[in-house]
């Protein structure tokens, strides 16, 4: 009798445990790099590699290790058939190895290689905001690659380049745009998305005061508001489009100014009043969640977020458009660089076939490839133009694709970054919550100036 | 880990022991050296170099500076570093706030479940459910039910009128370490009440009918009988969860991620460890966690001894 009990709670224990890691599984909150979307992916392959002979004919039979996107959704996917291509054309052997789902796990596993001095992996992926950090450890592109690198947007290559070597090239990109309710814009009377700070607050404001009649959760803006490092990236937006600068310029911090503090100041009073209290705890999934349901009329999201909003069972589907984010007083609209670029290690003993692979890998053909195969942003403005292309990522279009982007102080604060943003995250995060900037900045300014050397 | 089989020769009588008893000794110290191995290799070694590198100013990415022995120069930042005296402070208020609340209420499932009533083998099963659940992903749940926008918690309190609107837990100051704490008393005081039962299911019947038959009330019973002789299996259990709550990461974590205000003692070692790349500096604040639990056990220990006569 009591045995039978357990065997029943026992299995509710199993199935409900299941259910929950399942439904965590499924919101996946990691970030962009690794989604799944797998639209209208069947219809293309990977292309053939340009050179292949001569390739063949010097690198046949080595074996190098790629470390790629993670293990979960199509990114992997997409790694393996272009391996599959690479292997099958240039007689290379290439042991595909997915990253740890979370940046900072990959982070510190190549930190680990290096310091070690691993000759293992030969290429890896490497987030927009490593290269400082590792460039020690990299190799000089630049006489092999410069001149591939020459298409690639400037800003990304010019991130990847540490005291004048080209440490890594350029993958696929990704940078912060507005999403917007085209049916409720409508509903309250604008013709247009909009174009300031000031004008998203006060039509956040109308929209939210009409549908919460009806709709007691819905809210005007959702955004990362959380203390991680998806604030930093959108406080950087915040700062640079009210002409406060980023963070760091020029090797000296400049986060402590008036124009800062203004724009800062005027997001945290929009905290629970546009915005649901709760924004500072969002991450991109946390913000993504209540504008698919239809609860929010602005969301500030990267790229990733434009086919989840699209697909079936999404209550927003076919109701929203994207643009570039607004301005403030004094300054243009940005969109914080994110994105991924692939390197070759120092201690590599096959540095030229792993070259040949990046050299593969960043080429326009399978820019192409992966823009359409896994709506990942071209970092190459001429395939980013492809009518293919801009079919799968409408956000693409030149209007929103050549917004000034910003690029976090990656550069300045080298091995320091994940620290100092850190220092960035925690300090937005403290204003946020309720701090006036002018009481938080000079002491965000002064961590910073400690790490700046 | 330590209750070695060989006989203690009681203090006073400092007879040679025989050689039956040294052989005993000598297989004792014999079968016990594997796991003897096994601790100091995965404990004690790990400990040390915790210990070494905290007088170091290693990094995590070698060649930046190069490693050097510092002395008490990390520990002197330590003294200074509010950030970490916060989440010392943060730390110790979680503690104090779950383990009392886990005990009280662990105390009471345990005197229920302890009583005869029927479908009480499924009442002790189904307890235990919200311990079998992964923390990570109870985590998260309770994230979700928490929030001010799609969350089960407020939708309910407004619909039933106790909450005047939506209240965003997780994200106001005020109640961020109620809501965490919530969830850590949620989970674990299953685990405390399964630890007090089995405390309870050794104490004699015989003594509770000795007290009816004095005439001793249900309350006297409980004060008399019930809490001192339970005093082993409570002085276990309070050191289990509160060297637990010290440590804790994982709801704290997927609740706050980085967040200033609700940072753990753990969660700052972590990150200044694996993102900041602060090896030794990392390691003096591990040193100093590990310093500040034995500071706990102490107390315990010596407020509630047990008297083994």
């Amino acid at each position: 009798m009591k045995h039978r009990a357990l065997l029943i709670v026992a299995g509710l224990v199993g199935a409900a445990t299941l259910a929950a890691s399942l439904s965590v599984a499924a919101a996946g909150t990691s970030r962009p790099a690794s989604h799944a979307t797998p639209t209208k992916s069947a219809a293309i392959a990977p292309p053939a590699v340009p050179n292949a002979a001569a390739i063949k004919a010097k690198y046949k039979g080595q074996s190098i290790q790629f470390v790629g996107d993670g293990a979960v959704g199509n990114s992997h996917v997409r790694d393996q058939k272009l391996v599959a291509r690479f292997q099958k054309d240039t007689g290379i052997k290439v042991n595909l190895v997915p990253h740890p789902a979370a940046s900072d796990a990959s982070y510190s596993q190549l930190a680990r290689a290096f310091s070690s001095k691993s000759s293992k992996p030969d290429v890896m992926m490497l987030d927009v905001t490593w290269p400082g950090a590792f460039a020690p450890y990299l190799v000089n592109l630049k006489p092999a690659l410069g001149k591939a690198a020459k298409q690639h947007a400037q800003g990304i290559v010019q991130n990847d380049t540490i005291g004048g070597k080209l440490i890594a090239m350029p993958w696929f990109g990704d940078f912060g745009i507005l999403y917007y309710r085209t049916d409720l814009l409508k509903k309250y009377g604008y013709n247009k998305p909009p174009t300031t700070w000031n004008q998203l607050f006060s039509m956040a404001k109308k929209i939210q005061d009409g549908e919460q009649k009806t709709n007691k959760n819905f809210y005007g803006f959702v955004f990362q508001g959380s203390a991680y490092e998806g604030l930093t990236c959108d406080a950087l937006e915040w700062v640079a489009s009210a002409g406060g600068g980023h963070f760091i310029d020029g090797g000296k911090v400049t986060i402590n100014n008036s124009k800062a503090a203004t724009i800062l100041d005027a997001m945290r009073n929009q905290i629970g009043k546009i915005t649901p209290r709760g924004v500072t705890s969002y991450n991109e999934d946390g913000a993504r969640i209540p504008f698919d349901n239809g609860d929010a009329a602005f969301m500030r999201n990267w790229p990733y977020a434009y086919s989840l909003s699209q697909a079936t069972g999404s209550a927003v589907k076919g109701k929203f458009a994207v643009t570039v984010l607004p301005h403030g007083a004094a300054g243009p609209s940005v969109g914080t660089v994110g994105g991924w670029q692939l390197g070759v290690s120092k201690y590599s003993k096959h540095k030229g076939a792993a070259t040949e692979l990046v050299r593969y890998l960043t080429s326009p053909g399978v820019q192409k490839f992966d823009a359409i195969f896994n709506t990942n942003v071209p970092t190459i403005p001429a395939v980013a133009r492809i009518k293919a292309v801009v079919k799968a990522n409408p956000y693409l279009t030149p209007a929103i694709a050549n917004v000034a982007r910003v690029t976090r102080p990656s550069k300045y604060l080298k091995a320091s970054y994940n620290e100092g943003s850190k220092d960035i995250y925690q300090g937005i995060s403290q204003i946020l919550n309720g701090t006036p900037a002018k009481n938080v900045l000079p002491s965000i300014s002064s961590k910073l100036q400690r790490l700046v050397k | 880990m330590s209750t070695v089989a060989t006989p203690a020769p009681t203090p006073g009588r400092r007879r040679r022991k025989s050689r039956l008893q040294r052989r005993q000794a000598r297989l004792g110290w014999l079968l016990l050296l594997p796991a003897l191995a096994v601790v100091a290799f995965v404990a004690i070694y790990p400990l040390g170099k915790t210990v070494y590198q905290s007088f170091t100013n290693q990094e995590f990415l070698a060649g930046i500076e190069p490693t050097k022995w510092v002395g008490l120069q990390n520990y002197r930042d330590l003294w200074h570093d509010t950030i970490f005296r916060q989440s010392v402070w943060e730390t110790v208020k979680f503690t104090l706030i779950t383990v009392s609340f886990e005990f009280v209420l662990g105390m009471i499932i345990a005197l229920v479940v302890n009583s005869n009533f029927k479908g009480r083998g499924a009442m002790r099963a189904a307890m235990l459910v919200p311990w079998a659940i992964p923390t990570v992903v109870a985590a998260q749940m309770w994230k979700w039910m928490f929030d001010d926008v799609f969350g089960v918690i407020n939708d309910a309190g407004v619909r039933l009128h106790i909450l005047h609107h939506s209240v965003a837990w997780i994200s106001q100051p005020s109640t961020a370490l109620a809501a965490v704490s919530a969830v850590d008393i949620w989970k674990t005081t299953p685990f405390v009440a399964l630890l007090l039962l089995a405390g309870l299911q050794v104490i004699p019947r015989d003594l509770y009918e000795a007290a009816d038959v004095d005439g001793a009330s249900k309350w006297q019973q409980f004060w008399r009988i019930t809490l001192p002789l339970l005093r082993p299996a409570i002085l276990v259990t309070l050191i289990f969860r509160t060297l637990d709550a010290l440590r804790v990461f994982d709801v704290f974590y997927v609740f706050y991620g980085n967040r200033p205000d609700t940072q753990t003692m753990a969660i700052y070692a972590q990150s200044t460890i694996v993102s900041d790349g602060h090896v030794g500096y990392g390691s003096a604040i591990s040193v100093a966690i590990f310093l500040i639990i034995g500071l706990f056990v102490v107390i315990y220990v010596t407020f509630m001894r047990v008297t083994e006569e």
